[in-house]
């Protein structure tokens, strides 16, 4: 009876602690869309969309608010560097998993985790001083589209890399055991058997390395150029919805402030609207059969 | 084991929470005044054992808020007052002199205002067309609502709107950035910031602006008309150490400390 | 643990078929692909790190890591700074870590029971990871600073901070223990184990590398972020005495020191190297804890 008791408060307490964190969820949303609605309410949801351009602070007609532009920089921003360090982490992921020597692993493990723990200011200054200038040879003025997406690229390898390797190396070693026995190659073993039984992990990777990209905000801040305008091509600059609130809301009041607020629930509904789309194509492993106490 | 280990840790930690029940004064806000006010601050503590002076950055309109809402006693403020703001009590601290800049290649001689104006108009759009290189003209334009924006439109009768740049910045060092080793570019700065990176060996170079260089010093001369006030505000006349704080603030002790950030001191 | 035990197919040079020879082109295709890959993404972190050591490395001693920041750290040291850091990661992984494995612990062994909890949690965390930093540093602020009345101290910003590696640590861990195989749980059920023990001593233990690499990933975001901490834990660099002091933290510094205050650059690159060192400590701690486990595995069974 005691022990059942036991596994009772184990459960509430698990529970409790993933409600909380729900909850956590709820209380920044809510908190976003309170300071928004003052805009919303004064300004109107149409105009974020309808208005000729983003002058928010412009005392003479009240201020324009177009996010449209920012919008469309943050999806480009997010597709590039996701389509860049997708490949490029699950690549160490695979490195460490199948062809490295142990300690060539370890050490590969450790450069990553570095990378993650590089600050963003740091990432934001070299792409400034390295990066701009190498794509201002090419085509001036240098902050561009292309200069944030090879930026996030490099800042979200590292999510991708290690949580595709621990979904890699979750992959039972019977499988891989099995497959060799058969003679398969390592290609085949890798892309036939490995890759197929680690993919929801491998998608998770991605996910979240895509939710830190449309969340990054420092780096992209100083090397986007910031200009707001749909980008005609990677080498134009443009200004992501994260940069557009670091740079504006320190001087921000009243309604701008509040409409930069806005651009933090737009950025909240396209990150859910990413989590659904990739909610369908997840499909979802659990334990459950052991689990009936 | 290693659940009671963090147990414990967790209970010290929380013991350490109720420790000194000091007051602080907070002073928030602009970002460009806080450094300075953080080495005033410090020598204010020296001078008066026993107070505490806390100060968090955050942005000039935070520096507002919080001191109308009581959050803080002290914000601090990098612009001169707007007319919806006379409800609190404004002290100036510093100037800053706002300079145009390009890369050191540049061979533009100086600006006049009515140039400058052209240029970010875009009806200048070769520096060959004002006494530099034949190269295309790079616009580095603040973002909207910083205070070094706003004293620019103003001196040069510009709307944000009829400006179409190819670079927004946000910081004093991220325009900085930017402009070096680009000859093509042209942007504005904090004076005091761009001098001394100039000096440092940036490849920036401080244009001179209808003739005045522009300098620390000409700002100081009041000879350069490109300037911003740095202000701290409180919500109420000050009182009691608060004022004291702010009498020193603004007084000619802390004119070294206005130096050495690179600002001029108010005479 | 290099998985990689393929190294020929034990098939002898003479029987080799074209088919063979084509699987061999294409494994060596692969390798280059993967290796250049790799080759691309340290060369970037040794290109980074260079440009960090050239510049940094003349400003690093003994007293840059004792002493206190003079001249808005322009000259001096950063240990308020170090410490406040610490205190901060601490309070965040404080917290972060039992409430993030329980989560994780409830997504993976409870999803049969408790589908629509699961399900909600899920997709919030999923949601959470997108949330800009900044935005939590504002959230953070209203929420811990002002309406739990924290002020601007280490224990709103660890706090704000832990909202912000929750998502991650949570999915990490929970990729862990999915890895964990049923037979494990079928076994612990069948001799009548308690669900508890059964995740104390069986469930836990095989999803560690899991966990690490969220602690790894968690402890590197927790260190880096700037944007969440300048209106939570705050901008003071003075030793704390209590976790109600505002700190300032090492990336906050690092970001203050680069951006806002002229001449700031070479202690900028210096503080960021110790972050660094700090960091590769931290991970190497993590990881050979995790190594050293598994090893001890492989002689048990």
């Amino acid at each position: 009876m005691f022990q059942w008791s036991k596994d009772h408060l184990l459960l509430l307490w698990l529970r409790l602690a993933a409600s909380v964190c729900a909850a956590i969820l709820l209380l920044v949303a809510g908190f976003v869309l309170l300071e928004a609605f003052e805009a919303l309410r004064d300004i109107g949801p149409v105009r974020f969309a309808a208005d000729a351009s983003w002058h928010p602070a412009s005392e003479a007609d009240q201020g324009l608010y177009n996010l449209v532009p920012m919008l469309s920089a943050t999806l480009f921003a997010t597709l590039g560097a996701v389509l860049l360090a997708g490949p490029l982490g699950i690549a160490s992921a695979l490195f460490c998993q199948f062809y490295a020597p142990a300690w060539v692993a370890q050490l590969q493990r450790r450069i990553i985790g570095l990378l993650s723990g590089i600050p963003s200011v740091v990432y934001g200054f070299w792409g400034l001083v390295v990066l701009v200038p190498l794509i201002r040879l090419q085509a001036p003025p240098g902050p561009s589209l292309l200069a944030g997406i090879l930026i996030l690229a490099i800042m979200i390898v590292p999510t991708v890399a290690l949580i595709a390797e621990s979904s890699l190396a979750a992959v039972p070693e019977a499988y891989l055991l099995g497959a060799n026995a058969l003679g398969i190659s390592r290609v085949g073993i890798i892309f036939r058997v490995a890759i197929p039984a680690a993919r929801s992990g491998l998608l998770t990777a991605v996910i979240l390395g895509a939710g830190r990209a449309i969340g990054e905000t420092m780096a992209i801040l100083m090397v986007c150029g910031n200009v707001v305008a749909v980008p005609e091509s990677v080498f134009a600059p443009v200004r992501t919805l994260t940069a557009n609130i670091a740079l504006e809301m320190a001087y921000a009041m009243g309604d701008h402030r509040s409409a930069l607020f806005v651009t933090g629930v737009v950025l909240l509904v396209m990150v859910v609207g990413l989590v659904a789309v990739t909610a369908s194509f997840a499909t979802e492993t659990t334990h459950a059969e052991s689990t009936h106490g | 084991m290693r659940i009671r280990g963090f147990v414990a840790g967790l209970a010290f930690a929380l013991l350490a929470c109720g420790g000194t029940d000091q007051a602080a004064i907070v002073v928030t806000g602009s970002s460009t005044v806080a450094p300075l006010m953080a080495e005033i601050a410090r020598r204010f503590e020296e001078q008066h054992p026993g107070v505490r002076v806390d100060v968090q950055t955050g942005g000039s309109s935070r520096g507002i808020s919080d001191a109308r809402k009581g959050l803080a006693d002290v914000g601090m403020v990098s612009r001169a007052p707007k007319d919806s703001e006379s409800d609190l009590r404004w002290f100036m601290v510093a100037r800053d002199g706002v300079s145009l800049i390009v890369d050191a290649s540049n061979s533009v001689p100086g600006l006049s205002k009515e140039q400058v104006r052209r240029i970010y108009r875009r009806e200048i759009s070769n520096w060959s067309e004002v006494g530099g290189p034949d190269l295309p003209i790079t616009l580095v334009h603040k973002a909207q609502g910083r205070s070094t924006l706003e004293v620019f439109l103003e001196y040069f009768e510009l709307e944000d709107k009829e400006i179409s740049p190819d670079v927004v910045v946000g910081d004093n060092e991220q325009g900085i950035k930017t402009v070096a080793g680009d000859p093509r570019a042209i942007g504005y700065v904090s004076v005091g910031t761009a001098e001394y990176e100039a000096g440092r060996g940036t490849s920036i170079r401080l244009v001179p602006l209808d003739g005045v260089e522009a300098s620390v010093a000409s700002v100081g001369q009041g000879r350069f008309p490109l300037s911003r006030q740095l202000n701290i505000v409180t919500s109420d006349e000050p009182q009691g150490i608060v004022a004291e704080l702010i009498q020193f603030a603004s007084s000619e002790q802390v004119h070294d400390l206005v130096e050495a950030q690179f600002f001029v001191p108010v005479e | 643990m290099a998985r990689g035990m393929v190294q020929t197919s034990g098939v002898s040079p003479m029987t080799r078929q074209p088919r063979q020879r084509h699987a061999r082109w294409l494994d060596g295709t692969v390798r280059a692909v993967v290796g250049l890959c790799v080759a691309a993404v340290v060369g970037v972190f040794c290109w980074i790190v260079g440009d960090l050591l050239l510049v940094g490395v003349p400003e690093l001693s003994w007293g840059f890591l004792v002493e206190a920041p003079i001249d808005s750290g322009r000259s001096g040291g950063i240990a308020p700074i170090l410490v406040s850091t610490l205190a901060i990661l601490a309070v965040c992984l404080g917290v972060s870590l039992p409430l993030g494995t329980s989560a994780a612990l409830l997504l993976s062994e409870l999803a049969a029971t408790d589908v629509r909890l699961v399900r909600v949690v899920r997709r919030s965390l999923d949601v959470l990871a997108g949330v800009p930093s900044i935005v939590f540093g504002l959230f953070g602020n209203a929420f811990f600073c002002v309406a739990l009345g924290l002020g601007f101290s280490i224990l709103s910003g660890g706090l704000t901070l832990a909202c912000m590696v929750l998502p991650i640590l949570i999915r990490a861990t929970e990729e862990g223990l999915r890895s964990v195989p049923s037979d494990y749980r079928h076994a612990a059920a069948a001799l009548g184990i308690t669900r508890t023990r059964t995740i104390w001593k069986v469930l836990l233990p095989a999803a560690l590398p899991g966990l690490v690499v969220g602690l790894v990933l968690g402890i590197g975001r927790a260190v880096a972020e700037t944007a969440a901490l300048i209106f939570t834990s705050g901008y003071v660099a003075r030793i704390p005495t209590s976790l109600l002091d505002s700190g300032r933290s090492l990336s906050l510094h690092i970001y203050d020191l680069s951006m806002n205050v002229a001449g700031g650059e070479p202690k900028a690159y210096a503080s960021a190297l110790v972050l660094l060192m700090l960091l590769l400590g931290l991970i190497s701690m993590a990881l050979s804890i995790s190594d050293r486990w598994l090893s001890r595995r492989m002689v048990h069974t």
